[in-house]
């Protein structure tokens, strides 16, 4: 566990026709939330009707990948299959504002903090898809 | 002014507590029923309501042509795991209240530990998918596989807010042992822990939660009567009514990745709203009880719970832990028997059992002078009492 490199056969997400969006967005480098298109609130995860408008309208909108961690931990035993270290679990929040499950790549578990500055950066899966994760933003230090 | 309970608790049942039943599930489920119903001094004949949650894995057909339940009115499967388990009682009490029922049975069974394993993760290849799972779609492709990966980022959120460490939910631990080291039915019976010991176990997720935060992975059946107060009356047992029980979900509310509810993830919001409810509801609050049955599927659960039903303050609870309230003389002794992580883990029933034991007066670690037990398990709650 001292270091917490990209994961060599990361597992497929589970796609689902909701979530769809989400994913193919990695594929291409975007970092995508739902947006309601009446009341222009975001939502994740994402869902097909705004719950504070009902609006169905809900239309991808591209974040600008910066964040913080608002906490993390280290799945150890069982060891996580698909990775080839124990990898750094996070919720990041968005400066938009939503949180996201994901993954700190790149930083000593051992510096690891609550509050770090984060950028998205985009890992490939086991069959070629993409999931976002998040390193150090540029100018901050563990 | 404090209404009597119009609804009771009858009969309980269980099979022994393993990690290898040696029998199938269905199996656990009907010997757990028929000896509720033999407890409770009723037959299956009586029976026209059947409940328990979305994961057992006994069917109500099953079920019924085991025992010869032969006129079923009413069957209900509760959403949200173990969250479900106090929310059988709410369910119970409205279909026997409302006249639908006169007898109704909740059940869980289980082979979480020989058949399958609930603390690990589904083998690669096979990840469940389904509605709401927002562990499989948003947490499998980053790591976080398992229960105590998922339970950690909140955990973690909590020591980083309040300056709690590794060790301070050791105390839950050592607590919950030192009760289930004198309980017979007991896993663990006979084993108490040391915070040295809970120290010295094994990384699950680093830095939140070692192998003795975790409850265990067990095989079993519990089983429940519930029956109108009147019908309590002329049967076996001392009635155990039913105060006031309660469940509450909410908007961007999750069961363990329960992320998305508010910025701050040390608030329980959900249980703050069952605590509410139960005290307006009923006129008692979880801290007016003398035995208080709370969900402890990992040991940071019980601080988020004890200060959102109200026994502490927030960031409070490892002092209440550490100044002994939990204790079978303490203020607000933690479930006897052991919990989850003593006695066995039977996704919340077997914590039902004992707060009814304690209300009969016949548990094995009871406490005294008991006129009201709270049953919790996070989005629900329940007060019982002897009537």
């Amino acid at each position: 566990m001292d270091h917490n490199e990209a994961s060599v056969e990361r597992p497929e997400p589970v796609v689902t026709p909701d979530s769809a969006f989400f994913w193919e967005g990695a594929e291409r480098g975007e970092l995508l939330v739902k947006q309601c298109s009446a009341c222009q609130r975001l939502w994740h995860p994402p869902r097909p009707m705004c719950p504070a408008c009902h609006a169905i309208a809900m239309v991808p909108a591209r974040m600008s990948g910066r964040g913080t961690v608002y906490s993390w931990a280290m799945p150890i035993h069982p060891f996580p299959f698909g990775f080839s270290a124990p990898p750094i679990v996070a919720l990041v929040d968005l400066e938009e504002g939503p949180r996201l499950v994901s993954n700190v790549v790149g930083v000593d578990p051992r510096k690891m903090r609550n509050g770090l500055r984060v950028v998205v950066a985009f890992e490939p899966t086991a069959g070629g898809r993409a999931v976002p994760v998040f390193q150090l933003a540029d100018g901050e230090t563990v | 002014m404090v209404d009597m309970p119009k609804s009771a608790i009858v009969g309980i049942g269980q099979t022994e507590f393993s990690k290898n039943s040696g029998r199938s599930e269905l199996q656990l489920a009907v010997e757990c029923i028929k000896a509720a119903l033999d407890d409770a001094g009723l037959t299956p004949a009586d029976v026209d309501g059947l409940i328990t949650f979305t994961l057992d894995g006994s069917d109500e057909i099953g079920v019924s042509r085991c025992l010869g339940i032969d006129d079923l009115k009413f069957a209900s499967r509760l959403p949200n795991g173990g969250a479900a388990s106090v929310a059988t009682i709410c369910h119970a009490m409205s279909a026997v209240e409302s006249g639908v029922c006169d007898v109704v049975v909740i059940w869980r069974a289980l082979n979480e530990r020989s058949q399958y394993r609930f603390g690990q993760p589904a083998a690669r290849g096979a990840l469940p998918t389904g509605g709401g799972t927002g562990f499989m779609e948003w947490c499998m492709p980053f790591g976080a596989q398992f229960p105590a990966s998922w339970e950690a980022l909140t955990a973690q959120a909590y020591m980083h807010k309040y300056g709690v460490g590794n060790e301070d939910f050791g105390l839950v631990s050592v607590q919950l042992r030192k009760h289930a080291a004198t309980n017979p039915a007991a896993w663990f019976y006979g084993k108490p822990i040391t915070i040295a010991d809970h120290q010295a176990s094994r990384w699950i997720v680093a830095p939140a939660l070692r192998l003795l935060d975790c409850c265990q992975e067990s095989d079993g059946g519990v089983a429940i009567v519930v029956a109108s107060m009147a019908r309590a009356r002329q049967l076996r047992q001392t009635p155990v009514g039913i105060f006031g029980a309660v469940t509450a979900m909410r908007c961007n509310n999750e069961t363990i990745t329960n992320y998305y509810h508010g910025a701050d993830l040390t608030r329980l919001p959900i249980s703050e709203r069952v605590r509410d409810r139960l005290i307006s509801g009923c006129g008692f609050a979880p801290r007016d009880t003398q035995v208080a049955m709370i969900y402890d599927n990992f040991t940071p659960q019980i601080y988020l719970q004890l200060e959102a039903f109200g026994f502490c303050g927030a960031g409070e609870a490892r002092d209440y832990t550490r100044d002994g309230n939990l204790e079978l003389d303490g203020r607000s002794p933690l479930s006897p028997n052991g919990g989850h992580i003593g006695e066995g883990y039977i996704h919340g029933m077997n914590l039902v059992t004992e707060g009814v034991r304690q209300a009969r007066g016949t548990a094995a670690n009871q406490v005294a002078d008991v006129r009201q037990v709270f049953l919790a398990s996070g989005m629900a709650g329940a007060i019982i009492g002897p009537c």
